[in-house]
């Protein structure tokens, strides 16, 4: 294992330190030393936007805190949902008084531990909702669509939930505009090769050289198929026609597109891809409204991309072109 | 009614405590073969957490799986920590106040647990988890106790049905948590939590009937 670190078992507490001290111009510490807000949340009279999961994706889940985008967020073990406590304690930081929407991805920890939080809040009087993130096509079938996990997806349902908090919106039009955000979003990952966590020493998995796993999930679940390595062109017409096919999306339809590396695929690489993904959509007549490449939401030490689609409307458009700042994502008005 | 006091219960979160601690690579082991391998690890660390807050702010059996729940909810996450979080925080609420743990409070606490559990939990017998070891265990106990077994019975029957439920777990598919993803290939293993549950089990009742003797 060949890393940067210094004691494997204290790899989040070391990079929470740095983090904090690399953003300081926008966010800020908590009592909770695990707890990351916005600098300045809770915002009066807003509602607050929280996330929260395992470390290990940077820049997700705290790159995202920041202005119009995510209030506070609950910072995990790697690959472990942080405990109920944590995002009890995100919560009460995000709580401008109008309520706080919580924003998570679908996993077994992460909806014990917020179902928790919400629980240990009962007397503090602060109404909270939540949507859980199912953007991940190859983790289960549509039948059972409830059951999907979570992936980059997550970031447009949290760039829609925070622009419409931004925009002056109730908790429940929060919600239910970050819920029509995850519904009209699809994903799908590939992996070329597995990832390494700090304090166990090797992959947890493996990937044979010549191989990819067409399907994989953001902590190395198994995919659908392993399959020979093909080229960029290849690999992006059978991701795109998966997620394509699962809404599905139609000629006519503007769509936002999210390339994310997986930590370990260099961005020329990653700009290949999308330059496959590109043709493949005009073609189909869809138009692209926003693009997003870069390592948006990773997996350690991964090979590999995501492949993000999100169907637009007119509000869903307003929310995604709205202005924001924060750690990962910047958008400004021309 | 045969029982033990609720003071002299604290051997039996001490026992705990050590047996998870002394399982610490077993557990983790297990876990690595259809998990991400930290089982072992992230429960140790919560227990062994405990057991330093123990040392210094030390009391009863109902406070030390108090402090237990709190730790585990507080710390460690994951799945396990509000898991087990909940469960021992169950045994904690149902016990506390009694002097005397006897069979009524017994009952009580593993009832409750599986009901705290049933909360956050949508896992069901042969979903490959911790419920395969405490659901028939729960089960064995109550059969027992209701049938008029005494407590030490009813415990031993409690170890016994825990073991046997997490030995099934060898031959499940799992249907939730991560090693669900992994479909047929998670066929042929124990399940970490049904392994680490049936510790926990089993050492409540050893150390209880060493108490009540």
């Amino acid at each position: 294992m060949q890393k940067i670190i210094n004691d494997p078992d204290l790899v989040v507490e070391e990079m929470v330190e740095g983090f904090v001290k690399a953003h300081s111009d926008l966010i800020s510490p908590t009592d909770n030393e695990r707890v990351l807000k916005y600098k300045h949340a809770p915002v009066k009279g807003k509602v607050g936007i929280v996330t929260g999961g395992g470390s290990g994706h940077k820049p997700a889940f705290s790159g995202y805190l920041g202005k119009n985008m995510v209030d506070a967020v609950a910072v995990g073990e790697i690959f472990s949902s942080p405990p109920a406590m944590m995002f009890y304690d995100a919560i009460k930081a995000a709580d401008g008084g109008k309520g706080v929407a919580v924003l998570y991805g679908n996993y077994a920890g992460d909806n014990m531990n917020v179902k928790m939080a919400i629980e240990m809040l009962e007397d503090d009087g602060i109404e909270v909702k939540t949507v859980v993130a199912n953007d991940d096509v190859p983790s289960a079938p549509k039948s059972e669509i409830e059951k999907r996990r979570g992936v980059a997806g997550e970031i447009l349902m949290w760039k829609v939930g925070g622009a419409k908090a931004a925009m002056g919106a109730s908790l429940d039009e929060v919600i239910a505009a970050a819920q029509k955000s995850i519904d009209n979003t699809r994903s799908i990952g590939v992996g070329l090769s597995p990832c390494t966590l700090p304090q166990v020493g090797h992959p947890n998995f493996e990937i044979e050289p010549g191989k990819m796993e067409m399907g994989i999930g953001h902590h190395g679940e198994p995919g659908t198929e392993v399959v020979d390595l093909a080229p960029a062109s290849i690999i992006a017409e059978k991701m795109t026609q998966m997620v394509l096919d699962d809404l599905p999306f139609e000629t006519g339809d503007d769509v936002v597109v999210l390339v994310s590396g997986l930590g370990a695929t260099p961005y020329l690489e990653q700009y290949i891809y999308f330059n496959e993904v590109e043709k493949i959509l005009s073609a189909k007549g869809l138009n692209i409204h926003k693009s997003y490449v870069g390592d948006y939401f990773t997996s350690l030490d991964m090979q590999g991309v995501t492949l993000t689609l999100l169907k637009l409307d007119d509000e869903l458009k307003n929310c995604i072109d709205y202005e924001c700042n924060s750690i990962a994502l910047k958008q400004f008005s021309p | 009614m045969s029982g033990f006091s609720n003071d002299s219960g604290k051997k039996i979160v001490d026992n705990i405590i050590q047996v998870i601690q002394e399982n610490r690579q077993y557990l983790s082991d297990i876990d690595g073969k259809i998990g991400d391998g930290d089982h072992g690890i992230n429960m140790s660390k919560g227990f062994t957490l405990c057991q330093q807050e123990l040392e210094s702010n030390p009391g009863n059996m109902s406070h030390g799986f108090g402090v237990l729940s709190k730790i585990l909810m507080t710390k460690i996450g994951g799945s396990m920590g509000p898991l087990y979080g909940m469960f021992f925080k169950a045994l904690s609420k149902e016990s506390e106040g009694e002097p005397e743990i006897n069979e009524a409070v017994v009952r009580g606490m593993f009832n409750g647990a599986v009901n705290k559990l049933s909360v956050i939990s949508p896992a069901k017998k042969g979903d490959k988890t911790l419920m395969d070891a405490l659901l028939p265990a729960l089960d064995a106990l109550n059969n027992s106790l209701d049938g008029g077994d005494g407590l030490t019975i009813a415990l031993k029957n409690m170890k016994k049905a825990a073991e046997s439920g997490r030995d099934k777990t060898i031959g499940m598919q799992a249907k939730l948590g991560r090693s669900a993803r992994l479909g047929e290939r998670s066929i042929g293993v124990l399940d970490a939590g049904a392994t680490s549950c049936a510790l926990i089990l089993g050492t409540f009742a050893d150390t209880a009937t060493d108490l009540i003797n």
